[in-house]
């Protein structure tokens, strides 16, 4: 009886969740983002591609932070080819360093617009055209109305898009898929050596829809992610308790 | 092919000029005038002044104590050039290649223009009647060379119209001035007694040459068609240009969108013959009224695609605004490069920098926020950070040299890099603390230096000694010290980037 209910609500939320426009797994190529258990919170435990994805990042340094976690992301999207763009009003990305994050910058077409406006233009424009991998988007706002518009416009293109919102305080509903707030970590010392680790990220997934949120520790290493060894993020719960 | 010059001469161009904007001054004496030296001296005369004895060089004072009202304007200097520049571009309508001469002229080459007015004489009366109705006295001439054109608009008077191998028959009875020779030159052959063309020219070479010297020697060789003289269009025709003149005038949107569509039609048969792409087009629309509204589009790859380029031009018709009417269009093909026949199978079947869908929508970006918004970098060999990438324009050029990954770089660059208050224990060693934004940051990490020079050979300066520092919390810098240590100053700490 019990696996019978299990069956009919499984099919039911299927059904669902292709109301809501997210395709069943299985629908395209299934890209493997190397995300371990994060991708555990994800409906069907799959990295919703075609969808929006919002990242938080208030200031420069959660920027950097964002930056870097969303190119690893788009290094394993565009594996295969493709192109992405990158429309912002003030931006301050640097090219070159994405290559650290197995991205190669000369297949970003970067977008430099004046005004907000013309951003959510662009970013519409773009994410029509189904040949590109990616849209990346620098936002101080974005309105539920205006998140709609993007998504009614992903479900036919199939592209995946990514939003960085510069302006947290004023926190409105959007209909994006998860809102992500990346922030850097300290580093652990390669072999017990001085200087700088790689980077350590906490990646927390304040909202997924139909999925569970969570917060996790990640190290970049090496082309792909990592989850941090057990006494590692042991000592960073005891900082985070003092 | 025979080359036929018309030349049009503007006797009174600036007064005219004047005329036309302020309907008052009609029939006044009136001239312009212009410091020169010390004094004023008339630059431009009407034809009333002129009959007064007002002529051109003379003092301002003079002229005043001839006629007492003369109506003087002032400080005009180069408004006779512009003035013509403004006509000459005008007149494309009747010829692509049209010229400023000197003393106030403009040179019209019409090979093989007039027969679409009906002949020479149809051309040449279509042109001065339309000058002197915008309110210009002109005077007009064709013929075979520059020379004999310029002479017979300006002293000639039989016929405007000068047939070919009959230059030196026109030329004959007219002064020596009408061959362009310098004033002393012409000055001095008057005094010999020799006052008309014809009482000189069949002298030999040699003596003449004694008299006037060589430089008007090769004037008069240019004007009987004996030396080839320079031609320099104000507006160089593009190669690939079209042209549509409308029988009436049109004032609709539809019928701008006819036009462009048909005149691309052209434009992409002709690119596409020679395997040529468009990367940028100006189209310009004659109006009535003597304005050209110009339209300009660009491409981020070479198209040659109608439909895709008429998108483009249908972003911008709202520009044009057609007020009274637009007699002409003409679209250039102001930028082509080759069109690779590869890409076009490609195009559909890859998803790439190939992909005319991704080309497409740049261009649709482009359109609207301008080319200059969108940016794509590839490396340059250069170690200083700012100068380490390039901006290209195109979508096609590839890596020439591959990204370096031996130095980390911040995820994070600010355009400017900001100062820092620092304090480092000893010298050349990382800071324990800086405070940025009116935070401090305690150093828990650090790597460096990584010492980067200024590229002397480009530029002056400071090095820059960069370390990477992380915070209590995690956050990554990226600063730098400008130029060494030293105890006199105190050295100047930067903050540059963020890593990730």
């Amino acid at each position: 009886m019990e696996s019978v209910k299990r069956d009919i609500i499984g099919k039911l939320q299927e059904q669902i969740l292709s109301l809501q426009g997210v395709k069943p797994v299985g629908d395209g190529p299934a890209v493997n983002f190397g995300l371990g258990e994060i991708s555990a919170s994800f409906p069907g435990k799959v990295f919703p591609l075609a969808a929006i994805h919002e990242f938080l990042s208030t200031n420069l340094e959660d920027a950097a932070a964002s930056g870097g976690f969303i190119s690893a992301l788009l290094s394993s999207l565009m594996q295969k080819g493709g192109l992405c763009l990158w429309i912002s009003t003030q931006r301050k990305i640097f090219p070159p360093s994405l290559i650290t994050f197995g991205l190669s910058p000369e297949r970003i077409i970067f977008i430099d617009l004046q005004n907000e406006r013309d951003v959510l233009w662009a970013s519409e424009e773009a994410l029509k055209c189904e040949s590109l991998a990616a849209v990346v988007t620098e936002l101080d706002e974005i309105s539920f109305a205006q998140s709609r518009r993007l998504q009614l416009v992903i479900e036919k293109s199939r592209v995946t898009s990514f939003i960085i919102r510069k302006n947290a305080e004023k926190l409105s509903a959007t209909l994006a898929a998860a809102r992500w707030r990346i922030s850097a970590l300290p580093s652990e010392a390669i072999d017990g050596l001085p200087g700088l680790g790689f980077p350590r990220w906490n990646i927390e997934l304040l909202k997924v829809k139909n999925g569970l949120p969570g917060s996790w520790t990640i190290e970049y290493s090496g082309g792909s992610f990592r989850a941090p060894s057990k006494t590692v993020s042991e000592t960073i719960e005891i900082r985070k308790a003092v | 092919m025979q080359k036929r010059y018309m030349s049009i001469w503007f006797s009174t161009l600036l007064t005219d000029w004047i005329r036309i904007k302020r309907p008052a001054l009609r029939d006044l004496p009136l001239v312009f005038s212009d410091k020169a030296g010390n004094r004023m001296v008339i630059t431009a005369t009407s034809s009333e002044a002129s009959l007064l004895g007002i002529h051109l060089g003379m003092p301002l004072a003079d002229a005043r104590a001839i006629v007492p009202d003369l109506e003087v304007i002032e400080n005009q200097c180069h408004k006779s050039e512009r003035l013509l520049r403004a006509i000459g571009e005008w007149c494309i309508r009747y010829s692509p290649l049209v010229a400023v001469e000197e003393d106030q002229g403009l040179i019209l080459d019409i090979s093989g223009c007039a027969h679409l007015w009906g002949g020479e004489r149809e051309y040449l009366r279509e042109i001065v009647n339309r000058l002197r109705g915008l309110g210009y006295f002109v005077r007009a001439a064709i013929s075979d060379t520059m020379g004999t054109s310029w002479a017979v608009a300006r002293y000639g008077k039989i016929s405007p119209i000068i047939k070919s191998t009959e230059e030196l028959n026109a030329l004959l009875s007219l002064p020596p001035m009408a061959l362009r020779l310098s004033a002393v030159a012409s000055q001095k052959l008057i005094k010999l007694g020799l006052k008309t063309v014809g009482s000189f020219i069949s002298m030999p070479r040699s003596v003449l040459r004694r008299r006037i010297g060589e430089e008007n020697m090769e004037r008069i060789e240019q004007v009987l068609g004996q030396k080839e003289e320079r031609f320099s269009p104000i507006v160089v025709p593009e190669l690939y240009g079209e042209r549509l003149a409308s029988m009436e005038p049109i004032r609709t949107r539809k019928g701008i969108e006819i036009a462009i569509e048909k005149l691309l039609t052209q434009l992409c048969n002709h690119l596409e013959r020679d395997g040529m792409g468009l990367r940028s087009a100006l189209l310009q629309s004659f109006r009535i009224d003597g304005k050209v509204i110009r339209t300009e589009i660009g491409t981020n790859s070479p198209s040659a695609h109608i439909s895709h380029l008429l998108k483009l031009f249908s972003l911008k018709i709202e520009q044009i605004e057609p007020k009274m009417g637009i007699e002409l269009f003409t679209m250039d093909a102001t930028k082509v490069e080759p069109l690779d026949p590869r890409q076009e199978a490609l195009w559909a079947a890859e998803k790439g920098v190939e992909d005319q869908k991704v080309t497409e929508l740049l261009d649709k970006l482009a359109g609207k926020v301008g080319l200059q918004a969108i940016q794509r970098y590839l490396p340059q060999p250069y170690h200083w950070p700012e100068r380490s990438i390039k901006k290209v324009d195109s979508l096609h050029e590839t890596l020439s040299l591959p990204w370096r990954t031996d130095r980390l770089r911040p995820v994070q660059l600010l355009k400017i890099p900001e100062p820092v208050q620092v304090s480092a224990p000893i010298p050349d060693y990382p800071p324990m603390l800086f405070r940025y934004q009116g935070i401090t940051h305690q150093v828990k990490k650090a790597d460096g230096p990584e010492r980067i020079e200024r590229e002397w050979w480009l530029e002056e300066g400071e090095h820059r000694d960069y370390y990477q520092l992380e915070d209590t919390e995690g956050k990554r810098y990226w600063l730098f010290r400008s130029g060494h240590y030293s105890s006199e100053k105190t050295s100047g700490w930067f903050i540059h980037g963020f890593f990730a």
